[in-house]
């Protein structure tokens, strides 16, 4: 399958390459193509990307969202912000709502968060309440897990997913199980949060993408945030939750800028988000791979094609009732992800739709992932690593052929 | 440690007054008796409390009668497990008794107590009964974790016993949670942490230390040292074995942890300065006379002689025992016939968690997720996919 892709991608040239702002690559063998995703999150187009002046398309990039009728049109105007503001009001709100509720994680007080999500809730809600703690992954998580089991809510920041690792024995063990190896006795109502994913050239340790790691822990829930509205909504229902929730976050969607209702909302964190109906194909995504769909979505939509374009969200438990009913409807599936080809939430989902949704298939699911590779520090191997437009549009014309 | 003295008393009741008149049993007076202890504490960065601690008659008859009932819990584990009604691990605590029986002693149930998995007798201590002990082992529904979790996960909520863990070291970390959310709501209340000394050399007991000195967390840790992590004696597995001294800037105690009073004085000492300074640990020297665990004979890295010197010479049951008799608190018939009783009671403990039922199938289910949160109900799904296939399979195997 990577073959063929990649042997696609080759026949149409069509690989985004990734903008600098100082524009020093060059790559002469390549076309440059239309659309490319840059650093703060917006989109540009042009042919010549290395001049970084193609025509902006939108600062939003959930453009074609709006196509729908979601809560974030409602009567009252709204406020405009970046989604790491959006993670930090959530926040904010819950801890204003509940005095149970307490960060801990690196440089989260004093600094602010290293992607300033927790920024300023030291200096209103004190140092015991947003703590900084030392370098202990694995026992900082352990503490905000035993401090879970008296009845605190505690939020722990990973300052990169990857980072959790060494925590893993806190996550599966302690985390997890205890309600069920307790017999229900006690519960864990902890948010364990942090950017992932790949970045911009951060290298293999600080490129990896957790969720695959995590989702055979029984007992967590995990839930990926994509858009500014949804990392809002999300982060209030995962502290609210009494079950543990792993809130996967992306390093190169803080920055991204959105209308969000002024009156509070809640999502609910075992559903997918119809991001664009339609009735050709399902598309299946979650994270950043959200927007390089949506740039294929465009090229598709050109081309004569309607992908529905669904944000699964919910990573554990895969929401199979919004996902099956377009399954049902469209026949034809692809999964597009950032996890590695291997054990992957895209591999899961497929075999979850083929154990129930098989009689509805007209052919069999395609999962796009990341290569089994260590993320390249160089550019032009990190873009490769990860799914780009132009191979979320070949698959689509060869699921429907 | 109420419900213990309370079945004692209800037992009590039914032995003939006379018996108890003349020793006055029955009225074991709470008057102060002070017990000077075997060893003097050893402090480090700290001064130890004093050798004298005060207890009194009825304070020692029920710490004999507790120690008596948890050894007698242990070796009826022991026959249960290689009659094969208890399976997979089992790790017991026979020698160790003084280390759980002094500490409940010094304290109340606010506190929290969080222990690995050699955790029956401290279970025990904590309010939990027999039968939920042996249902438990044995898998039973009426087991404390309904059967689902085992020899290494008995846990009491509102005891405050915090389990019940199976990966060493990892207990440490949420002990300081616990710590960390007793300073948090301002309880005045402290976390016994316990570990092994073989859990003693984990990173992440360091990395715990460090976090709650750095933010005065009321935690206080606790090295049962019983010299041996599992078949490796401590000096084979750490450069320097002196858990008290590990702590560096944390002042530590170092006990005589087969002295069930040196642990109540050491334990109420560390109470009082872990809610004025913060973390302090307290190396508890004690031994266990079984293996690690039921699949280790406990012979091949330690002799025979060694046992059984320790047995003569230590042994906290004794201890009392002598002490009880010395100071003429009851005779040796009486303390005979608590044993008996206690003996009688695990019987029937065990008998009764026999005759306890097996988990339903569908408790494979429940308590994965807290309910009603929209997960379980779309777990009945897999549930009906599960059943469906089993009696498929059932239905197949039958026919073919």
């Amino acid at each position: 399958m990577a073959a063929t892709i990649l042997h696609g991608v080759g026949a149409t040239t069509a690989l985004s390459s990734i903008n600098y702002n100082n524009s020093r690559r060059s790559l002469p063998e390549r076309k440059r193509t239309s659309l490319v995703i840059q650093c703060d999150g917006s989109l540009s187009s042009g042919l010549n990307i290395s001049n970084n002046r193609g025509a902006k398309l939108s600062t939003n990039a959930v453009a074609t969202k709006q196509e729908n009728v979601t809560a974030s049109t409602t009567s009252k105007p709204g406020h405009e912000l970046l989604l790491f503001e959006a993670l930090r009001e959530g926040l904010e709100e819950e801890m204003e709502r509940d005095p149970h509720v307490c960060v801990m994680g690196e440089d989260v007080g004093h600094y602010g968060g290293s992607y300033k999500v927790t920024k300023g809730l030291a200096d209103k809600y004190g140092d015991l309440r947003v703590l900084d703690t030392p370098i202990a992954e694995n026992s900082f998580t352990g503490m905000g897990i035993g401090a879970a089991m008296t009845g605190l809510r505690p939020i722990v920041e990973g300052m990169n997913m990857g980072f959790l690792l060494l925590a893993f024995n806190q996550i599966s063990n302690n985390c997890g199980m205890l309600h069920y190896t307790s017999g229900g006795q006690f519960k864990i109502p902890i948010v364990i949060r942090g950017p992932g994913g790949v970045g911009r050239q951060l290298g293999a340790e600080h490129s990896q993408r957790l969720e695959s790691y995590f989702q055979s822990i029984p007992g967590i829930q995990m839930v990926a945030c994509s858009t500014p509205y949804n990392a809002k909504g999300l982060m209030k229902a995962a502290i609210r939750s009494d079950n543990p929730v792993i809130l996967f976050e992306h390093v190169l969607l803080y920055n991204l800028k959105e209308r969000i209702p002024d009156e509070e909302y809640v999502l609910s964190l075992e559903e997918a988000e119809m991001v664009r109906p339609g009735k050709h194909v399902t598309v299946l995504t979650y994270s950043r791979m959200r927007y390089h769909v949506m740039q294929a979505a465009k090229t598709l939509v050109n081309k004569g094609y309607d992908p529905e374009v669904i944000d699964i969200r919910s990573l554990k438990p895969f929401d199979l009732h919004t996902i099956g009913n377009s399954v049902k409807k469209t026949h034809h599936v692809l999964i597009v992800e950032e996890c590695m080809r291997t054990g992957g939430i895209g591999a899961s989902l497929t075999a979850s739709i083929n154990e129930h949704f098989h009689d509805y298939l007209d052919a069999p699911i395609v999962c796009l992932s990341s290569q089994d590779v260590p993320t390249p520090y160089a550019g032009a191997l990190e873009e490769w690593t990860v799914v780009q437009p132009a191979q979320i549009v070949a698959a689509v014309e060869q699921l429907c052929q | 440690m109420a419900q213990l003295t309370h079945r004692a008393s209800a037992l009590h009741k039914s032995i003939p007054a006379v018996l108890f008149a003349a020793r006055g049993l029955a009225t074991a007076s709470t008057s102060p008796i002070t017990v000077e202890t075997s060893l003097p504490f050893t402090g480090h960065k700290i001064d130890p409390p004093s050798r004298s601690v005060e207890t009194s008659s009825q304070e020692l008859l029920t710490f004999f009668r507790d120690m008596a009932l948890m050894r007698r819990m242990e070796i009826a584990a022991d026959s249960l497990y290689k009659a094969k009604l208890i399976r997979g691990f089992c790790h017991l605590y026979d020698g160790q008794e003084a280390v759980c029986v002094g500490m409940e002693a010094a304290i109340n149930k606010k506190d929290c107590i969080i222990t690995a998995y050699r955790d029956h007798c401290i279970f025990l201590g904590r309010g939990g009964t027999l039968l939920e002990a042996f249902a438990e082992l044995m898998g039973r529904k009426s087991g404390c974790s309904k059967g689902k979790g085992g020899s290494m996960h008995f846990y009491k909520k509102e005891g405050g016993f915090y389990g019940g863990h199976g990966i060493v070291g990892a207990q440490v970390p949420l002990g300081c949670g616990l710590a960390f959310a007793q300073k948090y709501s301002k309880d005045e209340s402290v976390t016994f942490a316990m570990y092994g000394d073989g859990a003693a050399n984990q990173g992440q007991l360091f990395e715990a230390l460090n976090m709650a000195a750095l933010w005065d967390l009321p935690a206080i840790l606790v090295c049962e040292n019983n010299h041996y992590g599992m078949g490796t004696a401590e000096w084979r597995a750490a450069k320097s074995p002196a858990y008290y001294k590990r702590g560096d800037y944390v002042p530590g105690l170092k006990v005589d942890g087969m002295d069930v009073l040196a642990v109540k004085q050491a334990c109420k000492f560390a109470k009082e300065h872990a809610l004025k300074n913060g973390p302090i640990i307290l190396e508890m020297d004690t031994y266990r006379y079984h293996g690690h665990s039921m699949s280790d004979p406990g012979s091949t890295y330690r002799t025979r002689d060694e046992i059984s010197g320790v047995r003569q010479e230590r042994d906290p049951i004794e201890r009392v025992r002598k002490l009880i008799l010395t100071h003429d608190i009851a005779t040796e018939k009486e303390l005979k016939d608590t044993e008996k009783e206690v003996r009688k009671e695990v019987d029937e403990a065990i008998a009764q968690a026999k005759e306890s039922p097996m988990p339903d199938p569908s408790e494979l289910f429940t308590n994965v997720y807290v309910k009603g949160l929209g997960t379980e109900v779309k777990l009945f799904h897999y549930i009906h996919l599960f059943l469906s296939r089993l009696l498929t399979t059932i239905v197949l195997e039958f026919l073919l």
